[in-house]
């Protein structure tokens, strides 16, 4: 019998061996597909294949980004952009979230805002902007309302949604024991969406990059998307290409970091 | 005395379109520490009945008394166990057992000891800190029934218990649940469609039919059954004979229903 499971484990190393190649095999072409995008980027604009003015190289951008990096005003425009992004998507996503427990709450609520949810679900958030930026004066406060008003009212459609469809019959336990309606969200309804609700946090660090960046756009005078379109009127793609790449890489983590709390709050499911 | 009372219950559900009846004049009683089942087949409204006891759905016509109170009045515990287990796939065994006490707010210390003890008398005591996910049909049942009856209901409804379990582990929770009922002396209403079960387990069987779901007839089980076990009842010769009565009424009831 030992003799058996001694064949066995050796299959399982097997196996074992086999998935481990594969993820190697994967992250190398990750890597390769990286470099060689970097590497494309700076011959084909040293040898004028692309127009170096506008395409800019990695070799500029990087040392644009070690000059920035020590005169400080790297961390000071990547500071506001970050502060707006992140107080942009936790208003926007609790914002979806109260509303869309208070239209679960309330059967009247829900029906009477169902065309007016509709009808703002449909309309571009941005095109809102400066409205919103007449009405708050420029600002913080203007671009980080564009940052959670593009995600509140998807989030609370999304989440109302999932709220309904919790299987009746875990509310009917609790009710069987003289549940309150709090008690019955509490319990049931809100553990039983947590998933969902983390999958909106997901799309919604997303949308509230974009309100910010358009927000910036329209108003600022600093920040990432401030740097954007200054490069751009300056016509300085250096400064242009190395925001874009500090959105996109701050972006990513902002993202991991949601799929990591996703991991700790429904492990257990 | 009457321990239950439903007089002339009615129920309709409404739609956009229409409307079911559900349940109509439905009437008996239940003496206390009786166990009665209703009998029939799916679709006759066992599961709104129960509802209805429980206090979940009003009736649209009827009234139901609790120890001679109203059911809005009534103070009393009702323990209900749904047709499937519904435990919430988020809290531990344990967790999901304290659940009414929670809900109720009592004190959590007595609780907890007192769930563990059930938990441990009906044989979950290696689970107690597993999610639901990781047990069998018959153990999440198990889990269920200490959960309903941890907060010490006076009245048991039980929606079907052992329908989605085996065979073998349907005879075994039969026997432990009856015996259970029995030493606390709970007056319990059973919901099936199992002949078998019916009869091996109550006092008295409510046979119900379908369209709107009546309460066609009622069959008392001897008395010589009552007093043994599910399982000992079942090799009875009595339980075979009244099986016998109780089949050709549903049979009956079938070949009217096709004939209309
Ligand atoms: N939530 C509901 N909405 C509408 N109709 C229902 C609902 N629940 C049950 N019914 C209808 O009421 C009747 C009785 O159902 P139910 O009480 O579940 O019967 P049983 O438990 O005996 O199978 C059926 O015709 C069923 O279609
Ligand atoms: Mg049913």
């Amino acid at each position: 019998m030992s003799h058996k499971q001694l064949a066995d484990d050796q299959l399982f190393q097997q196996y074992c061996k086999k998935v481990k190649a594969d993820k190697r095999n994967t992250r190398l072409w990750q890597i390769v597909l990286f470099i060689s995008f970097f590497v494309l980027w700076e011959v084909t604009s040293r040898y004028g294949l692309i127009d170096r003015l506008i395409f800019s190289s990695p070799t500029k951008v990087w040392d644009l980004f070690i000059a920035n990096l020590l005169d400080g005003s790297l961390w000071y425009h990547l500071r506001i952009t970050l502060f707006e992004t992140v107080a942009g998507f936790i208003i926007g996503t609790l914002a979806g979230i109260v509303l869309a427990a208070s239209l679960w709450w309330s059967d009247k609520l829900s029906k009477i805002l169902d065309p007016y949810l509709v009808v703002l679900n449909a309309l571009p958030k941005v095109a809102l902007g400066p409205i919103i930026i007449v009405a708050l004066g420029p600002g913080y406060f203007s671009i980080i309302t564009m940052g959670a008003i593009i995600s509140v009212i998807i989030t609370t459609l999304v989440v109302y949604s999932s709220f309904n469809e919790v299987d009746e019959n875990y509310v009917k336990v609790l009710k069987s024991f003289g549940a309150s309606k709090w008690q019955c969200f509490k319990e049931a309804i809100f553990p039983a969406t947590l998933p969902s609700i983390i999958s909106t946090f997901k799309v919604n660090v997303g949308l509230s990059w974009v309100g910010v960046i358009v927000g910036e756009f329209l108003v600022a005078s600093e920040g990432l998307g401030y740097l954007i379109v200054y490069g751009f009127q300056v016509f300085n793609f250096t400064l242009v290409m190395y925001s874009l790449l500090l959105v996109a890489f701050f972006a990513a983590i902002m993202y991991q970091i949601v799929e990591r709390l996703e991991k700790i709050l429904i492990k257990n499911r | 005395m009457s321990f239950l009372h439903l007089d002339h219950v009615s129920y309709h559900y409404f739609y956009k379109k229409g409307y079911t009846k559900a349940l109509e004049n439905v009437s008996f009683t239940v003496p206390e520490g009786s166990f009665i089942s209703l009998l029939g087949p799916s679709g006759c409204g066992k599961t709104t009945l129960l509802s209805i006891i429980a206090g979940i759905l009003e009736p649209s016509e009827g009234t139901i008394q609790l120890e001679e109170k109203p059911l809005e009045a009534s103070k009393l515990d009702i323990g209900y166990m749904l047709q499937q287990d519904y435990l919430f796939p988020w809290k531990t065994i344990l967790e999901n057992v304290l659940m009414g006490p929670k809900i109720q707010k009592m004190q959590k210390r007595a609780m907890k000891e007192k769930a563990i003890k059930l938990l441990e008398d009906i044989g979950l005591s290696k689970v107690i800190d597993s999610y639901p996910q990781s047990l069998s049909g018959g153990m999440r049942q198990r889990a269920a029934l200490v959960r309903t009856l941890l907060t010490d209901p006076k009245l048991l409804l039980l929606d079907e218990p052992f329908s989605a379990l085996d065979f073998q582990t349907k005879l075994k929770l039969e026997d432990l649940v009856s015996g259970l009922l029995k030493e606390f002396n709970k007056t319990s209403v059973l919901v099936t469609h199992d002949i078998g079960e019916a009869i091996a387990m109550s006092d008295k069987i409510f046979l119900m039919k379908a369209n709107p779901g009546e309460i066609h007839e009622v069959f008392e089980v001897p008395i010589e059954i009552r007093n043994l076990t599910p399982f000992q009842a079942r090799k009875h010769l009595k339980y075979q004979q009244l099986f016998d009565r109780v089949w050709e009424e549903l049979n009956s009831l079938e070949s009217q229903t096709v004939s209309r």
